[in-house]
C-alpha cells in the first residue's frame, strides 16, 4: 500500500507543481502500470516441501489467512513405509483492496516419509520441469493469447528443528532443486527452540549451506536511493535467514487481543509477534516485498536456463540424427555457430598437441645426434 | 507363584507358627547383600540425531554425562556405550548408557535397525557363553544386557514415523521398550492427547509389545495402572536451572514463558523418572532376564540343535544331547578329512599324468631335432669330402705343372749351357 500512494503522489506533484516548459507527462507511467496490473490480476505458485508433521499446511493457512486443507487424510505409519511422493495442487483466488491474486499451492505429501528415501525428490523435479516444458511449448506456439503460467515461483523447504543442522536428505533435496526454483529454507516449529538455540541453529544451517555450495534464494540488494530505514530492514532480513517460523490455525486471546497463536500451559506463543518467531519477516518477504522478484528470477533465470538447455539438447540430437523437421516451429540460428565453434576449438587443441609432440621428437633426435 | 502354591506342589502342608522364629528378616538380608554388591542398570536410547537423548539422560540422573554432539552425516548407524558409577545415599549403581549415533540420518533407512539388534544379541550371547562355561563366575559377572530401551519419538503431532514402527517391531521381543515423546514443549495439550492416542493405537494395530508396568504387586499396582494409561510419556529435558518463584528449577526459557521440567502440568518427566527409576527398575531387570534373555537362549540353543525332548518325546538332558552332538561332529570331521585326502590323491594323479604327457611330447621333439641335426651333419660331411677331393686333385695338378715348368727351365738352361759349352769347343 505504500507503493500505491508513492506512485500517485509523484504523479500529482508534477501535475500541480509549477508549469514546466518541458512537461511531457510520462511520470504517470508507474501509475498506468499499476492500473493495468490491478486489472489483469496476479498469479503466484508456491511449493511447500518437507517431512510430514513439520507444520507446512498450518503455515500456509497462517500466511494466507485461509484454510486450504479442510479434509485431508493423513496416512498411518505403516502405510508410509514405502510411500512415494505425490504432488497435489490447490488453487484459490483471493482479493485484497481490489488486487486479485490467483494463488496456487503445490504440496508434496510423502516427501521424506518412506524408510528408503533415495531420490525422493525426483517426482518434484519432474513436476517443475513439466511446468517449464509446458510453458516453453505454449510460448513457442502460434496462439499465445492465454498462456497459463504454472511455473513454480518459490519453494519453501521446511527444516526440522529437532536436529543439530541440515541432514543428508535436506542437502540432497536443495541441491537437486537449486537450479530449477527459488529455494527458501525455513526452520519449522521453532517454538521448541529457545532464542539462543535458534541463533545457533541458524548459524549452523547458514554455514552448512555455504560448505555444501547450495544456491538458495538471495534477497536482492536494496536500491541505493532507498532511505536508511529500508536499508536497515533489508540488512536485518538478510541476517535472519533462514527464517524460524511457527504456524497456527487457532485464534487465542492474549493481553486483551485476539491473535493467531498456540496455547501452552506455560504461556502463549503469538505467531505475529516478532520476538517470538520470524513469521512476520517471512510474510513480508514472500508477499509484501519480494513476490515479484521471485517471479522475475523464475522467469529470467531458471526458466531461461531450462529453455537454453532444452534447445541445446534438441539441436545436438538433431545434428546426430540428421533430421530436417524440428518439433518447435522457430529454431534459433545462433546454435549451429556454437557447434562449429566448438569443433574448431577441438581441432585447434589437437593441432597444438601434435605440434608439441613433434617438437619433443625433434628435440630427442637432436639429443641423440649430439651423443 | 505364591508360596502356598509351591507348598501344595511339593506335597507340603501349611503350618502356623507358635512364636517368632525370625526368618522374616530374609528380605533384609537380601537387601543388605545386594546393597553391598551394588546394582547395575543398562539403558539403550534410540532416537534421531539431536532429538535430546543425551540431555534427557543428564536430566534423569542429575549429572553431566559429557556427551559430544554427533553429526548428521554418519554413513551408518552406530552404537556408543558409556559406563558410569553413581551413588545415592548408600546405594551404588553402575549405569551403562548406550546411545545410537546417526539413527534416521541416512537416505536409505531400511537397515537402520540392524546394528541395534546385533548389539542387543551380542550382549545376550556373551551372557550365554558365560552361563555355559564349565568354570563360571556369574555372581561377579558384569551384566551388560540392556534392561530398558527408551525410544524417542519425534514430536510431529500426527503419528509415528515409518522408521519408528519398523524399528520397534524388530525390538519388541528383545528388550523392554518404553516409548517417549521427545521435545514435548512443541506440542500443545490438546494436540498431545490426540498424538498419544494415535501412537498407542498404531502400536497396538501393528502388534508391537511395549513394556507395561507390572500390575501384580499390590503396593505399586495402582500407580502403575495410572501410569500405563499415560504412555507414551511426553518429556522435556534440560540441564539449565532458572529461578522460578523462590527456588531454582530445571527449566527452558522462552520469550513467551518458562517450561519447567519437573512441573507435572508441563510435561511427564516426573512420571518417567518415577516409573523408570524409583518404582520399576528392578522389575525391568527381572523381565530382561526371565523373558527376553530366556527367549534368546531358547532360540539360540534350538538353532544349534539342542532339544528338551528327543523325537520319542522322552526328556533328554543337556549332557546326552551334548554327547550325541559331539560324536556327530567328530564323525563329520573324520569324513571330511577322508574326503579331502582322496581329493588330494586324485589331484596328484592327474597332475602326474599331465606331466608325463608333457615329457613324452618333449622327448619326441628332441628325437626329431636330433635326426634333423644328424642329417644336416651328413650333408655337410659330404660337401667337405667333395671339397677335399677337389683340393687334393688341384694340388696334384699344381705339383705336376710346377714339375713340368721346372723341367722346362732345366732343359732350357741345359741347352744354353750346352750351347755355351759347345761354343767353346
Amino acid at each position: 500500500m505504500t507503493s500505491n500512494t508513492r506512485y500517485k503522489s509523484r504523479a500529482l506533484r508534477s501535475e500541480d507543481g509549477r508549469e514546466e516548459k518541458e512537461y511531457v507527462g510520462f511520470a504517470t507511467l508507474p501509475n498506468q502500470v499499476h492500473r493495468k496490473s490491478v486489472k489483469k490480476g496476479f498469479d503466484f505458485t508456491l511449493m511447500v516441501a518437507g517431512e510430514s508433521g513439520l507444520g507446512k499446511s498450518t503455515l500456509v493457512n497462517s500466511l494466507f489467512l485461509t484454510d486450504l486443507h479442510k479434509d485431508r487424510k493423513l496416512l498411518n505409519a505403516e502405510e508410509r513405509i514405502s510411500q512415494t511422493v505425490e504432488i497435489t495442487k490447490h488453487t484459490v483466488d483471493i482479493e485484497e483492496k481490489g488486487v486479485k491474486l490467483k494463488l496456487t499451492i503445490v504440496d508434496t505429501p510423502g516427501f521424506g516419509d518412506a524408510v528408503n528415501n533415495t531420490e525422493c525428490w525426483r517426482p518434484i523435479t519432474d513436476y517443475i520441469d513439466q511446468q517449464f516444458e509446458q510453458y516453453f511449448r505454449d510460448e513457442s506456439g502460434l496462439n499465445r493469447k492465454n498462456i497459463q503460467d504454472n511455473r513454480v515461483h518459490c519453494c519453501l523447504y521446511f527444516i526440522p528443528p529437532f536436529g543439530h543442522g541440515l541432514r543428508p536428505v535436506d542437502i540432497e533435496f536443495m541441491k537437486a532443486l537449486q537450479d530449477k526454483v527459488n529455494v527458501v529454507p525455513l526452520i519449522s516449529k521453532s517454538d521448541c527452540l529457545t532464542p539462543n538455540e535458534i541463533r545457533k541453529l541458524k548459524d549452523r544451517v547458514r554455514e552448512e549451506i555455504d560448505t555444501f555450495g547450495i544456491k538458495v534464494y538471495q534477497f536482492p540488494d536494496c536500491d541505493s536511493d532507498e532511505d536508511e530505514d529500508a536499508r536497515q530492514k533489508d540488512r536485518e532480513l538478510k541476517e535472519s535467514t533462514p527464517f524460524a517460523v511457527i504456524g497456527s490455525n487457532m485464534v487465542v486471546e492474549t493481553r486483551g487481543q485476539k491473535v493467531r497463536g498456540r496455547l501452552y500451559p506455560w504461556g502463549i506463543v503469538e505467531v505475529e509477534n516478532q520476538s517470538h518467531c520470524d513469521f512476520v519477516k517471512l510474510r513480508t518477504m514472500l508477499i509484501r516485498t519480494h513476490m515479484h522478484d521471485l517471479k522475475d528470477i523464475t522467469c529470467d533465470c531458471h526458466y531461461e536456463n531450462y529453455r537454453a538447455h532444452c534447445i541445446h539438447t534438441m539441436t545436438s540430437k538433431m545434428n546426430t540424427d540428421n533430421r530436417v523437421e524440428s518439433p518447435i516451429p522457430i529454431l534459433p540460428l545462433s546454435t549451429p555457430d556454437v557447434e562449429t565453434a566448438k569443433l574448431i576449438k577441438m581441432k585447434d587443441e589437437e593441432l597444438r598437441r601434435m605440434q608439441e609432440m613433434l617438437q619433443k621428437m625433434q628435440q630427442q633426435m637432436q639429443h641423440e645426434q649430439d651423443l | 507363584m505364591s508360596s502356598s502354591d509351591v507348598a501344595r506342589q511339593l506335597g507340603a502342608h501349611h503350618l502356623s507358627l507358635s512364636g517368632h522364629v525370625g526368618f522374616d528378616s530374609l528380605p533384609d538380608q537380601l537387601v543388605n547383600k545386594s546393597t553391598c554388591q551394588g546394582f547395575c542398570f543398562n539403558i539403550l536410547c534410540i532416537g534421531e540425531t539431536g532429538i535430546g537423548k543425551s540431555t534427557l539422560m543428564d536430566t534423569l540422573f542429575n549429572t553431566n554425562f559429557e556427551n559430544c554432539e554427533s553429526s548428521h552425516f554418519e554413513p551408518q548407524v552406530k552404537l556408543r556405550a558409556q559406563t558410569y558409577d553413581l551413588q545415592e545415599s548408600n546405594v551404588k549403581l553402575t549405569l551403562t548408557v548406550v546411545n545410537t549415533v546417526g539413527f534416521g540420518d541416512q537416505m536409505n533407512k531400511q537397515d537402520s535397525y540392524q546394528p541395534v539388534v546385533d548389539y542387543i544379541d551380542r550382549q545376550y550371547e556373551t551372557y550365554l557363553q558365560e552361563e555355559l562355561k564349565i568354570k563360571r563366575s556369574l555372581h561377579n559377572y558384569h551384566d551388560s544386557r540392556l534392561h530398558a530401551c527408551l525410544y524417542f519419538i519425534s514430536p510431529s503431532g500426527h503419528s509415528l514415523k515409518s522408521l519408528d514402527l519398523l524399528t520397534m517391531k524388530k525390538l519388541d521381543s528383545k528388550v523392554n521398550i518404553i516409548p517417549v515423546i521427545a521435545k514435548a514443549d512443541t506440542i500443545s495439550k490438546s494436540e498431545l492427547h490426540k498424538f498419544k492416542l494415535k501412537i498407542m493405537s498404531e502400536l497396538v494395530s501393528n502388534g508391537v509389545q511395549i513394556y507395561q508396568f507390572p500390575l501384580d504387586d499390590e503396593t505399586v499396582a495402582k500407580v502403575n495402572t495410572t501410569m500405563n494409561g499415560h504412555l507414551p510419556f511426553a518429556v522435556v529435558g534440560s540441564t539449565e536451572e532458572m529461578m522460578v518463584g523462590n527456588k531454582m528449577v530445571k527449566a527452558r526459557q522462552y520469550p513467551w514463558g518458562v517450561v519447567q521440567v519437573e512441573n507435572e502440568s508441563h510435561c511427564d518427566f516426573v512420571k518417567l523418572r518415577e516409573m523408570l527409576i524409583c518404582v520399576n527398575m528392578e522389575d525391568l531387570r527381572e523381565q530382561t532376564h526371565t523373558r527376553h534373555y530366556e527367549l534368546y537362549r531358547r532360540c539360540k540353543l534350538e538353532e544349534i540343535g539342542f532339544r528338551d525332548t528327543d523325537p520319542e518325546s522322552k526328556p533328554v538332558s543337556l549332557q546326552q544331547t551334548y554327547e550325541t552332538k559331539r560324536t556327530e561332529f567328530l564323525g563329520e570331521l573324520q569324513r571330511r578329512e577322508e574326503e579331502m585326502r582322496q581329493l588330494f590323491v586324485q589331484r596328484v594323479k592327474e597332475k602326474e599324468a599331465e606331466l608325463k604327457d608333457a615329457e613324452r611330447g618333449l622327448q619326441g621333439r628332441f628325437e626329431q631335432l636330433k635326426q634333423l641335426h644328424a642329417e644336416e651333419r651328413g650333408a655337410l660331411e659330404e660337401k667337405r669330402r667333395v671339397l677335399e677331393e677337389e683340393q687334393s686333385s688341384f694340388s696334384k695338378r699344381r705339383a705336376a705343372a710346377q714339375l713340368l715348368q721346372a723341367k722346362n727351365l732345366n732343359a732350357n738352361g741345359k741347352k744354353d749351357k750346352d750351347r755355351k759349352n759347345s761354343g767353346f769347343m
